[in-house]
């Protein structure tokens, strides 16, 4: 136990690991808060296509050695907005949509990267994420990101409520509803292009759908809902960049992992649940 | 006072048009009950009413131009929220968040004003319970309970009574009454028209090729709430 208590000492006596740790439990956080509105309004696999327009203007960017964060943020939320809008006016559908821009991006991005001169780019580290890849800056990115989200998010919880559950009724009672889509839709870009530095673009969408998916097998108010999501990606992220560490696995492939390993305990409790409720009755 | 004057309307989705030239206005505290075939652009008028479908040509005037709030809405069932975790409490209170409102939590008392809708709709019980749990006559009187703490003003009801029973109908009509008695504007789309009129002080049937806007038969009234078929 002593060495085990040693090894994690040494461990975050890295300063990589310290930040990886600290910008990992807070974006982690903001995405499964955000998550919880864009599952619930079926925008679930909205995540997976952003990251790959990030990676496409990422890949641009360092071709025309522009700053990346200036390109992609704005980029990513446009496409954001875009989807968004497109989806509720419902002239294509949005999950076909979705499948377009994703793949379409990340060909853009490829070949992109492979055209860019001189500069080679570390196409795996863009795919899986590499916490090594963390800087103080992405720091004080996420420290800021997340001092936006979660105030917001505590001030406007009964709206957002209001209008993940029922947008025309919150729209018709005089709810800005597409504020309240603008505000999500950038908060979410601005995560998931902070994000997808360690966890990858193939994989941070995960951070967005696993912990309001695990919370909803066992919450049934969107109280609990919310909280539980809050909750479960800071033990899930600690439990998998220390097991990744020990392992010397992938830090991303690992947080998702064990995420699955508690979606899949949620969906057992929930099922061992509706068994035993007929029983009573 | 006039609550709603709705001045040649014209309403379409592309290049179809639903509702042409439609004229009529309503009085504060009166009951319109909006009845027709399908497709003769029911829900699309509600929808203009409350503001979620812009007209292609005239307009409709509330309160004589006065800002609204203050409007409920009980929307057509659907299972779009099937699976939502949300408790009915959740839900009933969220009708409270009208415009007008600036603080961002509830205040004591929207939670008293929204029990008393639990209580006046007999679902006080299913307080903590999961909205998605609920059997269909038990969400659409949630919904309705919702739509009853939001509306101060004026209170559209689409399909109010699909999905409810005998009993819950009648309920269902004394509620229009005291609504009507508290001053509240009452439109609701219903196939169930004779049940309306009941209540009803005015009738606008939509055709395919017009409409006709006109007094409920008086002799049709049932201050009992009861439902003479």
């Amino acid at each position: 136990m002593t060495a085990f208590i040693n090894e994690l000492r040494l461990m975050f006596s890295l300063d990589s690991m310290v930040y990886a740790l600290v910008c990992g439990i807070l974006i982690s956080l903001c995405a499964a808060l955000l998550g919880v509105c864009l599952v619930l309004k079926r925008y679930s696999m909205i995540g997976d296509g952003l990251s790959h327009v990030a990676f496409a203007s990422l890949a641009i960017g360092s071709a025309m050695s522009i700053a990346p964060m200036a390109l992609t943020v704005p980029t990513v939320g446009l496409s954001a907005f875009g989807l968004l809008r497109l989806n509720e006016k419902g002239k294509m559908k949005g999950d076909a949509l979705t499948a377009i821009i994703s793949t379409g991006a990340l060909a853009i991005g490829t070949v992109a990267a492979s055209l860019s001169p001189g500069a080679n780019i570390d196409l795996n580290g863009y795919m899986f994420g590499s916490i090594l890849a963390l800087s103080e800056s992405d720091l004080i990115w996420s420290i800021a990101l997340a001092a936006i989200v979660i105030p917001i998010y505590c001030l406007v919880y009964n709206r957002i409520f209001s209008v993940t559950f029922d947008p025309s009724f919150a729209k018709a009672t005089g709810v800005k509803v597409r504020l309240y889509d603008t505000v999500l839709a950038l908060l979410s870009a601005v995560t998931i292009v902070i994000g997808m530095r360690f966890m990858g673009t193939l994989l941070i969408s995960a951070l967005i759908v696993f912990p309001p998916m695990t919370a909803m097998r066992l919450m049934k108010s969107f109280k609990g809902v919310v909280i539980l999501s809050a909750l479960l990606p800071v033990l899930g992220f600690t439990v998998g960049l220390i097991g990744s560490y020990f392992l010397s696995t992938p830090a991303g492939a690992s947080v998702v992992c064990v995420e699955l390993i508690m979606f899949i305990i949620a969906s057992v409790i929930s099922w061992i649940k509706k068994l035993k409720k007929p029983a009573k009755t | 006072m006039t609550a709603i004057e709705c001045k040649d309307l014209w309403l379409s989705y592309g290049s179809a048009s639903v509702i042409e030239g439609l004229s009529f206005s309503l009085e504060n505290g009166k009951c319109l009950c909006i009845a027709g075939e399908n497709g003769t652009g029911k829900s699309t008028l509600i929808k203009a009413l409350l503001g979620l479908k812009d007209a292609s040509r005239g307009e409709i005037v509330f309160f004589n131009g006065e800002k609204k709030h203050g409007i409920g809405y009980l929307p057509q069932r659907s299972d779009a929220q099937s699976d939502f975790p949300a408790s009915v409490w959740e839900v009933v209170l969220s009708g409270k968040l009208t415009s007008g409102k600036r603080f961002p939590f509830y205040t004591k008392k929207d939670k008293e004003e929204a029990m008393a809708k639990l209580e006046l709709l007999d679902i006080l019980r299913l307080k903590d319970k999961s909205f998605a749990e609920l059997s269909g006559g038990q969400q659409q009187r949630v919904l309705l309970a919702r739509a009853l703490c939001a509306a101060t003003q004026l209170i559209l009801l689409d399909e109010p009574v699909a999905g409810l029973d005998p009993t819950a109908t009648s309920e269902f009509y004394k509620i229009i009454h005291r609504l009507k008695d508290e001053g509240i504007t009452v439109i609701m789309v219903s196939h169930d028209i004779h049940c309306a009129l009941a209540v009803a002080d005015k009738l606008l049937i939509l055709r395919n090729d017009g409409y006709s806007y006109t007094d409920a038969k008086p002799h049709e009234h049932d201050h009992e709430g009861g439902c003479k078929i």
